[in-house]
Parts: structure tokens; C-alpha cells; sequence
């Protein structure tokens, strides 16, 4: 059959067969990525990593697992600032953490931290509310690398500038500075924010729920996933939260096209910020 | 093969090279028009309340998983990548910068040259750099059809000759030909 039968391209063929492999041996499920991105980066991994083709990459990651982790930073999308959307945190700040403030004791589940930037942002900001006490965050992803990052919690600082502004936007009421240390040219935040932080290697895709969360920040992931994955893990949002608990996700992120979509009411509809419902 | 998609680029000087482009369209172009300008990354897009109000076609923002319709001028959103699904629907992301822009054209062009293959048209118009250029070279490497708008005409002519340069089988049109070449390529 040529591809005016089958209608697939080669290299679609090969990219469907190294997500299968992939799936099969590593256990790593990128299936339902949204395919025009997982495609791009797979092209870009061909041509940086000096492969002839995507199937060159296959046999490759097959037989040597040290390719696994180079192929993972095409395969996830490490992108990411300390306050992203200041008016996100500043909605959480405003509206959320009152209700939260109710609750003796609290837990919040950073899904997909990359290198740590959401996860500071709140630590941070739950330390400025003085709910850091009671708090214990969950911080997970998928790319280990990442998760190293986000454990060591070191930016480099010419970053910094930008974090500061993002953080002053979202109302936060200490200085950024007093977070971090600056290092020649990096900055060191305080091992107390992550004090009662538990990392961990966690798929979306694949793992089953964390129970009772209070408040869950997934920012920027689901929007790589097709719509069925997205559907899959809104469900288990729901399924991790809290009755009464808060899920708030990217600002271009949407519950619209999930099934799950009833457990869930708009709380702060501008911020993507919904409330599981209590029924 | 008859047109099935129009995307359309363009950076510095771009809102007003679009200005003499899309409100010449009528109200019943058959075919979904896709635009990326660069544009810093702002939260609001004060393009689509802008083009709104000049377009007889509907003018939206695009969404992450949204499906395309026809007859609708489409705007990449601020800080976001915007690409095409083979399915028919749009995907968003927020991956590093391509060519220090997000949205980039790039991006658009080559997801819609899989996507829409000969059915597609790309055009690149004013800006000084060169984002478009490896996207028209795939979108006309697909069978699609390549425009660049003049660059003796172009507000800046980097962009465009950039695109002529990657892609010589591209027309260069002034704007005033560029709609009356769209309107020539649809069935009705
Ligand atoms: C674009 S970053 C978002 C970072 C941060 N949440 C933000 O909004 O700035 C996407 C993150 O999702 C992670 N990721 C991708 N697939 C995942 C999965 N199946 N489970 C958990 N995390 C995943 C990636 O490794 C990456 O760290």
C-alpha cells in the first residue's frame, strides 16, 4: 500500500511505533500527547541528536537506556517561571486561601513542577498567608531531571528579575529576596519552603490518584494531552480531591471538553481556578 | 485541490499590512483563516477586538482542542504557540520560543502543511526577522501554495525576503492582490 491508501505519512508511522516502544519497555505512556507538538519535538530530537531518522531513534533508546533521559527533555516541555499569570496566584491568594484557612491542616499537589517554579511560587505564597505551617505539598512529574531541579531549587538569577516582578504582580507581601540567597550567578531558595515538600515520580497518565487533596495546581500540562488523556485526568483530579477542594490549571487550560467536567464548578472562571463539588 | 485553509504570518508593521487584508474579505469566505502576529505576551488580545470590529468574517481567538470552522479569522494567543491537528482542530502550547517569538509562524506552518497539505495556502508579510521562512518552505514542500508579500512594499522587508529567499516558488503580491488571489483559490 503507498501512502495515498493509507493516508499516514512514514514518519507518522514511526512516530506511533517509538510511543509504542517506548510505552512497552519504559512504561512512559506519551500516546495521547497532542501529536503536532510530540511530532515537533521528535523531529527536533532526530536532527539535534544526530539521528537519519525516528526509527533510528527507537532502536536506539531500545538498546541504550542512558538515551531514555535525553529523549525525555524533547518528550516533556520544561518551560516554566515563578508566578506565571501573576493574577492566577493573586486569585488564589484573594479567593482561595480563605476557605482554605478554614482546614486544620492542608494538603496541596503541584502535578507536573517541573524544575519547581509553581512549587516556590506557593510555598511562598502559603508562607506569606501563614498557612505554610499547616501545609504539605506534592510535588510531582515525570522527568526525573526535573524533579532533581525542583528538589535543589536553584534558578539561575538572571531570572530573577523577572520572578520578582511576577511575584510583586501577584500580591505578595514580602520581598522575593528574602526567599532566596544569591550564589555568584544564581539564586538559592531557602531549604525551608520545601521543608515539608514530598517529590515525587508521578504520571498523570499512567498512576492512580493522591487522595484528599484541598488544593490541586496543575498548570500547563493538560494542554499537551489530547482530548481523551485530558479527560482521563480531570477525572482523577476529581477523584484526588477534597469535596470542596480547588483545582486550578493554565490560563488557556479548559474543563469544557472533559466528562468530568460536572464534578466541578467555576470558582474564579478568568483564572481557571474550579471547586470540586461537595456532592 | 481546492482550498482548504489560509495561514497567514506577519511581525513588524503587521497589524496594519492585515488592516488592507482581511476586512477586504466577505463574509462568506468558505475556508478557516489562521494568523499569527507577533505580539508581546500580554494576557489580553487586543487583535481580536481590533479585527472584530474591521471583518465581516468572525474573529476569535484560537483555543487549545477547539475545532476549526470555516468562515472564522483565527488569532494565535499571546505567550502561546498555536498548531493544527491532522484532526481538524487546533493545539496550543507553551514550548521555548521559536525564532525568540511564541507564537511563531514557523510553528503554525508547518503543523498546518501536515495537516492540510495541498489544501493550504501560507502567507508571509512584513517583519524584521525571519520566522516563516522554514514554515513556507514546508508548507509549499507539501504541495501548499506560498505568498510573501512584496518586500518593496513591506513596511520591513526582512521577513519577506527571507520567505522569497527559502521558498522561491512563493508569489510576492502587493497587498492589494493578495485578496482578490485568496478569493480566486475557494469554490463556491
Ligand atoms: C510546560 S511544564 C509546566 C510547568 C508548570 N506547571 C508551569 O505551569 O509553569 C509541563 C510539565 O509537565 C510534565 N509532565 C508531562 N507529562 C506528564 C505526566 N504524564 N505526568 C506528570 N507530569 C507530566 C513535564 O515533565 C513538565 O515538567
Amino acid at each position: 500500500m503507498d501512502a495515498a491508501v493509507t493516508g499516514e505519512s512514514i514518519e507518522d508511522i514511526e512516530i506511533q511505533l517509538l510511543l509504542d516502544a517506548l510505552y512497552r519497555h519504559y512504561h512512559y505512556d506519551f500516546r495521547h500527547y497532542a501529536r503536532a507538538s510530540i511530532k515537533r519535538r521528535l523531529l527536533q530530537a532526530r536532527t539535534q541528536l544526530g539521528y537519519d531518522s525516528i526509527s533510528a531513534i527507537q532502536s536506539a533508546v531500545l538498546h541504550d537506556e542512558t538515551i531514555l533521559p535525553r529523549l525525555l527533555n524533547y518528550l516533556t516541555v520544561q518551560v516554566s517561571e515563578m508566578f506565571r499569570d501573576p493574577s492566577y496566584f493573586r486569585a488564589l491568594r484573594e479567593k482561595v486561601i480563605p476557605h482554605l484557612r478554614t482546614y486544620p491542616s492542608l494538603k496541596v499537589w503541584v502535578a507536573g513542577c517541573s524544575n519547581g517554579e509553581e512549587l516556590y511560587s506557593l510555598a511562598i505564597l502559603f508562607a506569606e498567608e501563614g498557612l505554610a505551617e499547616r501545609t504539605i505539598f506534592y510535588a510531582t512529574d515525570i522527568n526525573p531531571a526535573a524533579l532533581r531541579a525542583a528538589q535543589a531549587g536553584i534558578y539561575p538569577l538572571d531570572r530573577i528579575r523577572l520572578f520578582t516582578e511576577n511575584h510583586r504582580l501577584s500580591g505578595g507581601h514580602s520581598s522575593l529576596s528574602d526567599h532566596y540567597t544569591a550564589d555568584y550567578d544564581r539564586a538559592v531558595f531557602d531549604k525551608s519552603l520545601r521543608e515539608r515538600t514530598v517529590f515525587s515520580d508521578h504520571s498523570l497518565v499512567t498512576d492512580a490518584a493522591f487522595g484528599e487533596m484541598h488544593l490541586i495546581s496543575c498548570r500547563n500540562v493538560l494542554i499537551y494531552f489530547d482530548r481523551e488523556l485530558q479527560d482521563r485526568v480531570v477525572g482523577l483530579f476529581a477523584e484526588s480531591l477534597v469535596r470542596g477542594g480547588f483545582l486550578g490549571i493554565g490560563s488557556k487550560e479548559s474543563l469544557r471538553f472533559s466528562a468530568h467536567a460536572d464534578h466541578f464548578a467555576d470558582f474564579v472562571g478568568d483564572e481557571r481556578i474550579y471547586r470540586r463539588n461537595v456532592r | 485541490m481546492t482550498l482548504q485553509a489560509v495561514v497567514i504570518g506577519a511581525s513588524a508593521g503587521g497589524v496594519q499590512a492585515l488592516s488592507q487584508v482581511l476586512p477586504a474579505l466577505p463574509a462568506d469566505f468558505p475556508v478557516p483563516i489562521m494568523v499569527v502576529v507577533h505580539i508581546p505576551p500580554r494576557r489580553d488580545n487586543a487583535l481580536v477586538d481590533l479585527f472584530a470590529r474591521k471583518c465581516r468574517l468572525a474573529v476569535k481567538e484560537a483555543e487549545d482542542k477547539e475545532p476549526i470552522a470555516s468562515g472564522t479569522i483565527y488569532f494565535a494567543p499571546p505567550d502561546y504557540h498555536l498548531l493544527v491537528e491532522t484532526g481538524g482542530t487546533f493545539a496550543l502550547s507553551s514550548d521555548e520560543t521559536v525564532n525568540h517569538s511564541r507564537p511563531a509562524i514557523d510553528v503554525l506552518f508547518e503543523s498546518a502543511a501536515d495537516a492540510y497539505g495541498p489544501g493550504l495556502v501560507g502567507i508571509v508579510m512584513t517583519g524584521a526577522n525571519h520566522d516563516g521562512a522554514q514554515g513556507l518552505r514546508a508548507l509549499c514542500a507539501a504541495g501548499g501554495q506560498g505568498i510573501v508579500q512584496a518586500p518593496a512594499t513591506a513596511e520591513v522587508a526582512t521577513m519577506p525576503e527571507a520567505a522569497l529567499a527559502a521558498c522561491p516558488a512563493a508569489r510576492a503580491m502587493t497587498l492589494e492582490e493578495i485578496e482578490p488571489a485568496l478569493e480566486a483559490m475557494v469554490e463556491r
